[in-house]
């Protein structure tokens, strides 16, 4: 929509990993490190950045979790960063809702830069929020990735699993209703992918921790779905989604009694191997579901053969 | 007529329009001000002047005070102007010394503090005054009005108000944009709440058009131009050329027979696509003209100029067959205009939701109405496009309607159309119905029994909107089934439900170009894009144009009946402008002050109604009055300041500007 | 059996228009009063199978001004925050939006089921970033489930060991360095929760 071409920022782009990656969602931080590496663009770290504020911030105190957003875009603006980088869903979503509300509901505004005085930590700034996807395919290119891919994929058929707060209710990173920017990458290095009716249903969130019956619920069907189209694969673009069909897994397959053994990936971690990184560097012994297709899939010694 | 000699002297009258504009403005307040300016001999207020008691009160006063201007302060002039100029007339004084000040939908309707909506008001009225003290004695010019009708578009509704208007003895220009009139009423299967069949009824009157003697019918042509006005509208007419004479054809059809293509091969509009055509075809079985239509894109001739032209071979002596065929321009004369250009139905792909495009048992219902008809793509045998036939569908109502991302508006028909569709669904297959809808909308003579009829058939009626169709699968009985995931909201839950055949009832929305048909015609849009009437209730059929009416869904969506209705009053409106014989003209015309004007010719092409001449003989230029249409481009595009407007003199509007910016 | 027959009937006097004007003052809460009770948030949420109230429903409480019911359902936590409602609404009404409003007037008064897990993760989680300026999911779920269900633990140390394993759980309490920066900024005052 409104992203229009640009080159690659010569400094790099400010990253915000948030909470999520730099636990849980560990290997999707390693594998962005690794393919943003490995396509020549710059990464810097957020500073001293904060929690985004995310859905259960929201719940307590709307306008706190505006102002912790608040927080991170202006010192996104203070290291001479126009854009910053959210790859984590919930983080992408609040930062963007904050530049929304921000500009659109003046009581926000008046509070946000108050506060954001108040703490020194200057006025009120645009900071463009913006997530790896869109800028992969609008910033890179499918093209490009395609020319740049050095391994032949050998692993199965893929469902793309979108989730919910990238796609909605902002359209940016990708269309509301049956995005396809994750496939048409994963396409470009090679990986079939299925037509996935659920690629926007939700996983539930955290609900798979406080309501389990719930949550286990709605992951079981996402990954019935994906099983019963074909896919061998979910590749993902949260660490929510992905630690949801990834870690409760085992137990799904136990309480359904079907059998599931399912690689759930995050996409950079496959565009990052097609494109020449390392299996460990990628984070992709983090993976527990699926585990041994995932080291047949991406066994280092056949790399060089499987090219050559 | 008075020419209103002597001291100027005004009279002042400020309506309350009952609460509309009393509620807001103080209008004693605005009388009492009115009354201490120059000039003005009286001032009062009054509950409706516009009524017949209002009226008698300004005329009682010009006869008792002697008044020799008057301002009426009230509603737009687009409602009443007419009135207050036909009350001051009756009593003597000359309509244009009554000038109106809208403080109705330029103050209370859009004000709620109400001393400084009155102190607007209070403005408002000053420059009024004293703008109608300069105000001059004009007088309204008369023009002949040509008999000849022009009817564009050829769905029932042109139909209807074509053959009213032959009928009643007038010529009428019938001109269709399809190669055969007909519409999309021709598409119809049956029609709600009687079930008789849409063709049967329809292809009577379409025959009528053909033959009858003050029709003239061009299909497969577009209105390309409309200069003129009320009364002399000159219309050109491009008839697209077919590539077969309509004069020579017998409507035999051997050419269609002997084309080299022997199986048909091209998506057949008529059938929305289900069906295929050659590229030479009739559009449908008792098209109007029976005449078939070359299509240059698929037909061999055109695209190589190597075809064995069997079709020519098969016409032989007939030679109707014409390659070389080439747009014809037609130029006519008309007094009035009817546009019964109709609507387009939205189109299902833009909710990707409900899978159109992608799931191939997913239809519109247009596609259905084919589907369903005896003389459609299937002879009425339901099969859908993966050879099932359906034991299970989902109609789902309001698709592209009450929604604002796509359209805003209730299309009115889809409800009772979804119920038709449903019952023929179910007499065809005898399969099981789901008709889901947010609000259940009958409101037409024997619509709410066809509910009825409908509920006691044995149909499931859903009161939801569905929020996908789908495909995937959660069990068994869902496997290769479309599954409508909808909140029963009756029931207060959630339901899926799975069947073989979805169908989107389409909402009705203007035509994707009625946006350039409305600046061809200069007439007005709502904001949605349909044609807009002049009046909501009391004027539906014309338009803000004078001479040009309105029939069908161009104004808004309607069913059949109504449009048969409405066609028929504009039919009715056409005749009594024409019977009338001659109109008024608005005075309000530009005018050249002969003694500034240097000649040069500036303002000569600057005018859209090419009003305005340069006399060579007297080196200025000369602007014919009954072609003015009082725009005012060349008043304000005259280097000179040689060109002054009736009604709107320099010096008036000064006055008006320095009267609003007094107490500035 | 007759102690399981309940009276449904709603009385106009337990109805509270003011407070369905205030809550439609909200940003981004105005549009429900456009609402044509269509439905279509419900049959697009992947909740609402489980909700005692669609959300349909809670709407329609909410514009007629029914606050117990609205404050007091299971629709409001079990709803994941997806979009899913906001994204589908023919009518543009911000759901979602509406979800977070009822939740926090519903910790406020502390209108929620006792033990029920969701609003203490919320408050847990609140409490942490306060402190901290960041989330540490370990001690997160440990408050939560001491302070819902205990029990709760058990279960999850099953998951625990695998994702020690695979690197992907830190025991440490992460935290920014400039937290009284943070906290100064979040000093202002605010609708302040219990």
């Amino acid at each position: 929509m409104s992203t229009a071409q640009k080159p690659a920022r010569r400094d790099g782009y400010v990253y915000f990993p948030g909470c999520a990656l730099s636990a849980n969602g560990i290997a999707y931080d390693e594998s962005l490190r690794t393919l943003y590496r490995l396509l020549g663009l710059g990464l810097r770290e957020l500073e001293d950045w904060n929690c985004c504020g995310a859905t259960a911030y929201m719940s307590i105190d709307e306008g706190s979790a505006f102002l912790l957003s608040a927080r991170n875009l202006s010192i996104a603006h203070r290291m001479g960063a126009e854009e910053v980088l959210a790859p984590c869903s919930a983080c992408y979503l609040v930062l963007r809702k904050t530049q929304d509300y921000v500009a659109h509901h003046p009581s926000v505004r008046r509070k946000v830069t108050e506060s954001l005085e108040r703490a020194g930590l200057g006025p009120l700034n645009t900071v463009r929020v913006r997530h790896p996807l869109e800028v992969l395919y609008n910033d890179v290119g499918v093209a490009r990735i395609q020319s740049l891919t050095t391994r032949k994929w050998r692993g199965g058929r893929i469902a793309c699993y979108y989730g919910c707060q990238v796609v909605r209710p902002y359209d940016e990173v990708d269309k509301p209703y049956n995005p396809m920017r994750m496939d048409e990458l994963m396409q470009a290095v090679g990986a079939p992918t299925t037509d996935y009716s659920l690629k926007t249903k939700c996983c539930g969130g955290s609900l798979t921790g406080t309501t389990a019956e719930v949550g286990l619920r709605l992951n079981y069907i996402l990954l019935k779905e994906a099983a019963r189209k074909g896919a061998q694969a979910i590749v993902t673009i949260c660490p929510l989604c992905q630690f949801n069909l990834d870690v409760y897994q085992k137990e799904i397959a136990r309480q359904s009694g079907e059998r599931f053994d399912m690689p759930v990936l995050f996409f950079t971690q496959v565009l990052g191997w097609a494109l020449g990184g390392e299996p460990r560097e990628l984070g992709l012994h983090r993976s527990l579901a699926g585990q041994s297709l995932i080291q047949r899939w991406f066994a280092a010694k056949e790399e060089v053969e499987a090219y050559v | 007529m008075s020419e209103a000699g002597g001291p100027v002297r005004i009279g002042v009258y400020v309506c309350h329009c009952g609460t509309n504009i009393a509620a807001v403005v103080g209008c004693g307040e605005v009388a009492d001000y009115a009354r201490s300016l120059a000039q003005v001999a009286v001032s009062r207020e009054y509950k409706y002047l516009c009524s017949e008691p209002g009226q008698e009160l300004i005329r009682q006063d010009i006869r008792d005070h002697g008044l020799n201007r008057i301002v009426v302060a009230s509603c737009s002039p687009h409602l009443h102007e007419h009135t207050f100029r036909a009350a001051v007339e009756k009593s003597g004084l000359n309509p244009f010394f009554m000038h109106m000040v809208n403080i109705r939908e330029h103050n209370s309707w859009v004000h709620e503090d109400r001393a400084k909506a009155t102190a607007k008001a209070n403005d408002m009225v000053r420059a009024a005054v004293r703008r109608v003290a300069l105000q001059q004695s004009l007088s309204r010019g008369r023009v002949e009005i040509n008999p000849g009708v022009l009817v564009v578009g050829g769905g029932i509704a042109g139909i209807h108000a074509a053959m009213t208007l032959a009928n009643a003895g007038k010529k009428v220009h019938l001109v269709e944009r399809q190669p055969s009139i007909g519409g999309h009423m021709a598409m119809f299967d049956k029609t709600f709440p009687t079930l008789d069949c849409a063709a049967c009824i329809l292809t009577p009157k379409m025959s009528s058009v053909k033959a009858h003697p003050n029709i003239t019918l061009w299909s497969n042509a577009e209105v390309t131009g409309v200069a003129g006005y009320v009364g002399n509208f000159d219309v050109k007419v491009t008839r697209w050329p077919r590539y077969i004479d309509e004069d020579l054809c017998t409507g035999c059809l051997q050419c269609v027979e002997a084309c080299v293509y022997k199986e048909a091969r091209f998506p057949d509009g008529f059938n929305m696509g289900l069906s295929k055509r050659k590229p030479i075809y009739l559009p449908f079985p008792q098209a109007v003209p029976q005449v078939p239509v070359i299509d240059p894109e698929t037909c061999i001739q055109f695209k190589t100029g190597k075809c064995k032209k069997t079709c020519v071979a098969a016409c032989a002596d007939r030679q109707a067959i014409d390659f070389q065929q080439k747009e014809k321009i037609e130029q006519i004369r008309v007094g009035a205009i009817v546009i019964a250009t109709g609507f387009q139905p939205f189109d299902a792909s833009r909710v990707p939701y409900y899978g159109y495009g992608v799931y191939p048992n997913v239809y519109t219902s247009l596609e259905v109405e084919r589907l369903v008809n005896a003389s459609g793509p299937t002879g009425g045998d339901v099969v859908l496009r993966d050879g099932r036939r359906p034991k299970s569908v989902g109609v789902i109502h309001c698709v592209g309607s009450r929604d604002v991302d796509s359209n805003r508006w209730c299309s009115r028909v889809c409800c009772m159309y979804s119920l038709k569709l449903a019952h023929l669904l179910k007499e065809h297959t005898d399969a099981e119905i789901f008709n889901f809808y947010i609000d259940m909308r009958t409101p037409g003579k024997g619509f709410e029994e066809f509910y009825q009829k409908l509920l006691n058939e044995g149909v499931h009626f859903i009161r939801g909107r569905v929020a996908e169709v789908t495909d995937w699968a959660l069990d068994p009985t869902e496997e290769d089934k479309l599954v409508l995931r909808v909140e029963d909201t009756l029931l207060g839950t959630v339901r899926r439900i799975p069947v073989d055949m979805v169908v989107l009832s389409v909402g009705l929305e203007p035509h994707a170009d009625a946006g350039e048909v409305r600046r061809l015609f200069n007439i007005s849009c709502a904001s949605e894009g349909f044609f807009l009437e002049r009046h909501p209730k009391l004027a539906p059929v014309n338009t803000f144009t004078d001479g040009i009416f309105l029939a069908g869904c161009c104004q808004g969506p309607k069913d059949i009946p109504d449009t048969v209705a409405q066609a028929g009053a504009a039919a009715a409106e056409a005749l009594a402008l024409i019977d009338a014989g001659a109109v008024e003209t608005e005075p309000n015309t530009a005018h050249v002050i002969e003694e500034s004007c240097s000649g040069c010719r500036t303002c000569v092409p600057m005018c859209p109604y090419n009003a305005i001449v340069f006399d060579a003989a007297a080196g200025r230029a000369r602007i014919e009055q009954v072609l003015c249409k009082g725009c005012g481009t060349c008043v304000a595009a005259c280097p000179s300041a040689a060109i002054g407007q009736h009604l709107f003199e320099d010096a008036e509007i000064f006055e008006e500007i320095e009267g609003v910016l007094a107490n500035v | 059996m007759l102690a399981m027959i309940r009276r449904k009937m709603k009385f106009q006097r337990e109805a509270d228009p003011v407070w369905a004007d205030q809550i439609s003052q909200q940003p981004g809460i105005d549009r429900i009063w456009s609402c044509v009770q269509c439905g279509t948030c419900s049959g697009t949420c992947p909740l609402s199978i489980y909700m005692d109230f669609t959300p349909r429903r809670v709407v329609a409480l909410v514009r007629e001004g029914f606050r117990g019911d609205a404050l007091g359902c299971q629709t409001i936590w079990l709803c994941a925050s997806c979009y899913s409602c906001t994204a589908h609404c023919p009518q543009n009404v911000h759901i979602t939006d509406l979800m977070y409003r009822l939740k926090r007037e519903a910790i406020q008064y502390r209108m929620f089921p006792k033990r029920f897990p969701i609003p203490v993760l919320a408050r847990e989680f609140f409490r942490l970033v306060q402190r901290h300026g960041r989330n540490s999911e370990v001690w997160l779920v440990v408050r939560m489930a001491l302070k819902s269900n205990p029990f709760a633990l058990l279960s999850m140390a099953k998951y625990g060991f695998g994702l020690l394993r695979t690197g992907r759980l830190s025991l440490r309490q992460d935290r920014i360095q400039r937290t009284k920066e943070l906290q100064r900024e979040l000093s202002a005052p605010q609708e302040e929760p219990q």
